[in-house]
């Protein structure tokens, strides 16, 4: 550390789980007291999502292969605390240059930064199916957050939907748990795996588990079909039965609860809101805000790090978490290691190279692949069905996705379009004619996730409208 | 390059845009229009879809009688209703002073046949019960209504477009210069449009527009911001307002409250959005007006963009000093509407030179009129 950091360099972290706690542990390293802000009730973020504090499972339990790694940043967090400012439990709802919006315990409040680190992680990737909208199918991170967080599954015969390796991981803990797994449902073909190997021998350790999951759950009998497509969900009051197509044929099985997820998709809205200059990533079949190597964005002042940047892990979340601020840092003009930020990118680097054997192990579904029906609802929040976005693409010649949104309402809920967001991209490229890229992305909108309209009662202050 | 020439070109496919350029095309006139963006996106778009006679301006209140029955035909129009529902609108009174305001304005405007109703009291009360206890009153229009801008505003655009109009939209305007008795408009390096006649349809860039052209037209901007909450049980069907201004809102079918107060701030590059206080002073105030919606969580805020008068009337009309130039702009906030009516209004200027409902209060120079010298040519 070198130089004293003026009082004008107020730093903020948005997010506290891996890259957020490495960004405010280099942050306070470099002498400055940052605030770190996050809606949870308690650090750790997605993976290493702590319980509630009266609750009794072990970490080995809660975070398998992890624990080691999990205790290890959630000590790191407990010895931050007193070196920061730490406001749990507050949502970040709006930015404008130089100012966060937030709600939290104490009502609504406006936080300044000088610089940010955004380390708001991801959330899952759906795509909607028949019968997708009934009582008892959750995305997967709900159902590993009901594991982790209140000790519960989401039912007692649960069938996965998706792919990704989260569908390995969670038909493991869920097993482990005592639910019973009816089936894994995996849009990847085992020839996508085998493609997607090399690759992933980048992190043989990584690769060794997602391995020893799939041998685990196969030794236990556990059903997995690849290169299925879901058909239907299928019941009255809940789901009951789940119905899919592989191209030998149709399958079903009976299951109480179903968990949905494609793989994981970037939580980018603040920087949206920020103005940050976005592009499309083929790879990825997301728009991401335009980052480089650091951690710097388009945005003076504004950093990003971990699953929010683009999906990369926790491991290297937690190092380009450290390296943003590292950025943060250099741009205040408060000494840097060059060697650390160096080996922090080429760390970050070896990820890359990994995420793109997945990326070929557990491809994104094709649209087309889907045939969906007409009926099947495509935006849970505002009830818009599959049939509404043909209907503009063809009627009304849309071919843009905020056009989309204006006109069919698709997006436009309270989950604002995190949900229905990549298969409205996927059907609206597909029936326009263009490509993804091409037609656009959903612009942020606050507030980010909705907002109590009085928190408190305010009663008429001035004269004019 | 693009090359077009048209007896009219339309700068702006917001509403006024739109419905001037539908206008025209049913009377047989080349029209293009130009948009910088898409059709309907800016204050057209996204304002606050009240479709209000009540409150306005006697010289604006011919406009609008002209375009109350438009709405009520609308999907005859533009091929959609818009979501277009009569509900009425209510101005609330807080005080009896605002009760006196509301009765003098009903006798102002007595000839117009808005059929306004004041109530107060328990009649007041037990008409309307979702009203919180500092409303004491209000003066009720029972024709008034409101629509769905977002869908109006694109169907007008897609309407205009369908009866032969050519639209252009992600095309902005950069340079407009006088030709010969015309005007030559061009978009950067892609489109240049030669028209015999030229409607300024900017809507807050308006005035800017009228400046390329040598009119100086004062106007300001501001940013009336707006948002919606999750869809909620039905609490109230009308459109409601009050007086001294400071609220709006209305219920729409599917649940939602949108309501709105307040002006926003300007975010460069053509954007705005709320004030930081915005989500605080419209939550409050709604819970005072409809106490219902106390624990209604929001899930949409933003501000639009408005141009805004002296007198809070359009410019509406020929430029004096430009023959061959329309106006139609500066609408501060109440250009929903009216705009059918001032789209057919334009047509009748630029056709006949005159227009069957009086729009003189609007001259565009009105102001500069004011502070010329007597004598004093333009
Ligand atoms: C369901 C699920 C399961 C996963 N399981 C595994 C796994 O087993 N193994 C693995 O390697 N990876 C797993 N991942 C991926 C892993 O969680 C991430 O790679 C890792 O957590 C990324 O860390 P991060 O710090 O970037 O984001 P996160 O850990 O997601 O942390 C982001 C934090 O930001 C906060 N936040 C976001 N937006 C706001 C806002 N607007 N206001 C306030 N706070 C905000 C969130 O509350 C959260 O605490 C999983 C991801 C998901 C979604
Ligand atoms: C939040 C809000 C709430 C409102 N609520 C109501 C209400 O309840 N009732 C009511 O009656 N009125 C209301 N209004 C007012 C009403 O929306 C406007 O008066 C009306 O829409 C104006 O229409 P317009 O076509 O002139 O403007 P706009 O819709 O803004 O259209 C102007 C168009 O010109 C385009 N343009 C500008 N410059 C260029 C250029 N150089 N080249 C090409 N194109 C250009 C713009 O992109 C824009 O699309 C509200 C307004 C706002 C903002």
């Amino acid at each position: 550390m070198s130089g004293r950091p003026s009082p004008e360099i107020r730093p903020v972290v948005v997010g506290a789980g891996p890259a957020g706690i490495r960004a405010a542990e280099a942050l306070v390293a470099a002498g400055l007291r940052p605030v770190v802000l996050d809606e949870g009730e308690r650090a750790g973020g997605q993976i290493y999502r702590q319980p509630p504090a009266a609750f009794s499972r072990s970490r080995k339990a809660l975070y398998g292969f992890e624990a080691g790694k999990a205790e290890r940043l959630h000590a790191t967090f407990a010895a931050l605390r007193a070196h920061i400012d730490y406001r749990p439990r507050t949502l970040v709802w709006n930015a404008v240059p130089g100012e966060l919006h937030v709600m939290g315990d104490a009502g609504p409040a406006t936080v300044p930064f000088s610089h940010l680190v955004l380390a708001t992680g991801a959330t899952d990737r759906i795509y909607p199916f028949k019968g997708w909208t009934l009582p008892g199918v959750f995305s997967m991170g709900g159902a590993q957050i009901a594991l982790k967080a209140q000790g519960c599954t989401i039912g007692e015969t649960v069938a996965l939907v998706g792919t990704g390796p989260l569908l390995y991981l969670v038909a493991y803990q869920y097993t482990k748990a005592g639910a019973r797994i009816a089936v894994i449902l995996d849009s990847a073909r085992f020839t996508d795996q085998i493609a997607g190997a090399p690759a992933m021998l980048r992190q043989p350790a990584t690769l060794a588990k997602g391995l020893y999951y799939v041998a685990w759950l196969k030794a236990r009998g556990i059903m997995i079909v690849n290169g299925a497509i879901p058909m239907a969900a299928e019941g009255t009051e809940r789901v009951e039965r789940l119905v899919w197509r592989t191209p030998a044929g149709e399958g079903r099985v009976a299951c109480d609860a179903i968990a949905l997820g494609y793989g994981l998709r970037a939580e980018t809205q603040i920087a949206d809101l920020l103005g940050c200059r976005f592009s499309y990533s083929a790879a990825e079949h997301e728009s991401l805000p335009a980052s480089d190597a650091t951690g710097r964005t388009s945005v003076a002042g504004v950093y990003i790090g971990g699953d929010g940047a683009g999906i990369l892990g926790a491991d290297a979340a937690e190092a380009a978490g450290t390296r943003a601020a590292l950025a943060l840092c250099e741009d205040a003009g408060l000494g840097v290691d060059g060697a650390a930020t160096g080996a922090l990118e080429a760390r970050v680097g070896r990820w890359r190279g990994f995420r793109a054997g997945i990326r070929r192990a557990f491809p994104e579904p094709v649209a087309a692949d889907f045939a969906l029906a007409d009926d099947v609802i495509l935006c849970r929040c505002e009830e818009i069905t599959v049939g509404a976005l043909r209907a503009a693409c063809r009627e009304d010649g849309v071919d843009e996705l905020n056009r989309l949104k204006a006109l069919t309402r698709i997006g436009m809920g309270r989950c604002q379009g995190r949900m229905c967001g990549p298969a409205a991209r996927a059907l609206l490229a597909h029936h326009s004619g263009r490509s993804p890229g091409d037609v656009g992305r959903l612009r942020g909108q606050a507030p980010i996730k909705p907002m109590p309209l009085a928190p408190m009662p305010l009663v008429f202050d001035e004269a004019k409208p | 390059m693009k090359n077009f020439d048209t007896d009219v070109a339309v700068v702006g496919a917001g509403l006024i845009g739109s419905a001037t350029a539908l206008a025209l095309r049913q009377r047989g006139v080349a029209v293009v229009m130009l948009e910088r963006d898409l059709g309907g996106s800016r204050a057209s778009g996204v304002n606050f879809g009240g479709v209000r006679r009540q409150g306005r301006s006697p010289a604006q209140l011919h406009l609008a009688a002209r375009a109350h029955p438009i709405w009520a035909d609308l999907k005859a129009k533009i091929g959609i209703d818009g979501e277009y529902v009569r509900s009425g609108h209510i101005k609330l009174a807080r005080s009896q002073a605002d009760l006196t305001a509301l009765a003098a304005y009903a006798a102002r405007v007595a000839d117009f046949d808005l059929g306004l109703e004041i109530l107060e009291g328990r009649a007041f009360r037990e008409r309307y019960p979702c009203f919180g206890p500092e409303i004491i009153g209000g003066s009720f229009c029972p024709g008034d209504g409101q629509a769905n801008p977002r869908l109006v505003a694109a169907a007008y655009a897609q309407a205009a477009r369908q009866a032969g109009c050519e639209v252009i939209e992600r095309c902005p305007v950069t340079g407009i210069t006088r030709e010969g008795d015309g005007f030559l408009l061009r978009c950067g390096d892609a489109v240049a449009v030669r028209a015999r006649r030229l409607v300024n349809a900017a809507g807050a860039w308006g005035a800017g527009i009228a400046a390329a052209l040598g009119d100086d037209i004062p106007m300001r901007f501001d940013y009336p911001t707006i948002l919606v909450t999750e869809p909620l049980p039905p609490i109230v069907s009308v459109n409601i307002g009050i007086e001294g201004g400071g609220f709006y809102g209305r219920q729409v079918e599917r649940g939602n409250l949108v309501m709105g107060g307040g002006f926003g701030v300007a975010s460069g590059d053509g954007a705005s959005r709320p004030d930081s206080g915005a989500l605080a002073r419209i939550g409050g105030r709604a819970a005072a007006i409809l106490p219902a919606t106390r624990h209604a969580r929001v899930i949409r805020i933003w501000a639009g963009i408005e141009g805004y008068t002296a007198d809070k009337n359009p410019f509406i009309g020929e430029s004096a000093n430009v023959p061959g130039l329309f106006h139609a702009f500066g609408f501060s906030g109440g250009g929903f509407q009216i705009a059918p009516a001032v789209g057919e209004v334009l047509c009748e200027l630029i056709c006949e030179g005159r227009s069957s409902t009086p729009v003189e209060a609007f001259r565009p120079d009105r102001f500069q009129q004011q502070s010329a010298e007597p004598g004093r040519t333009p």
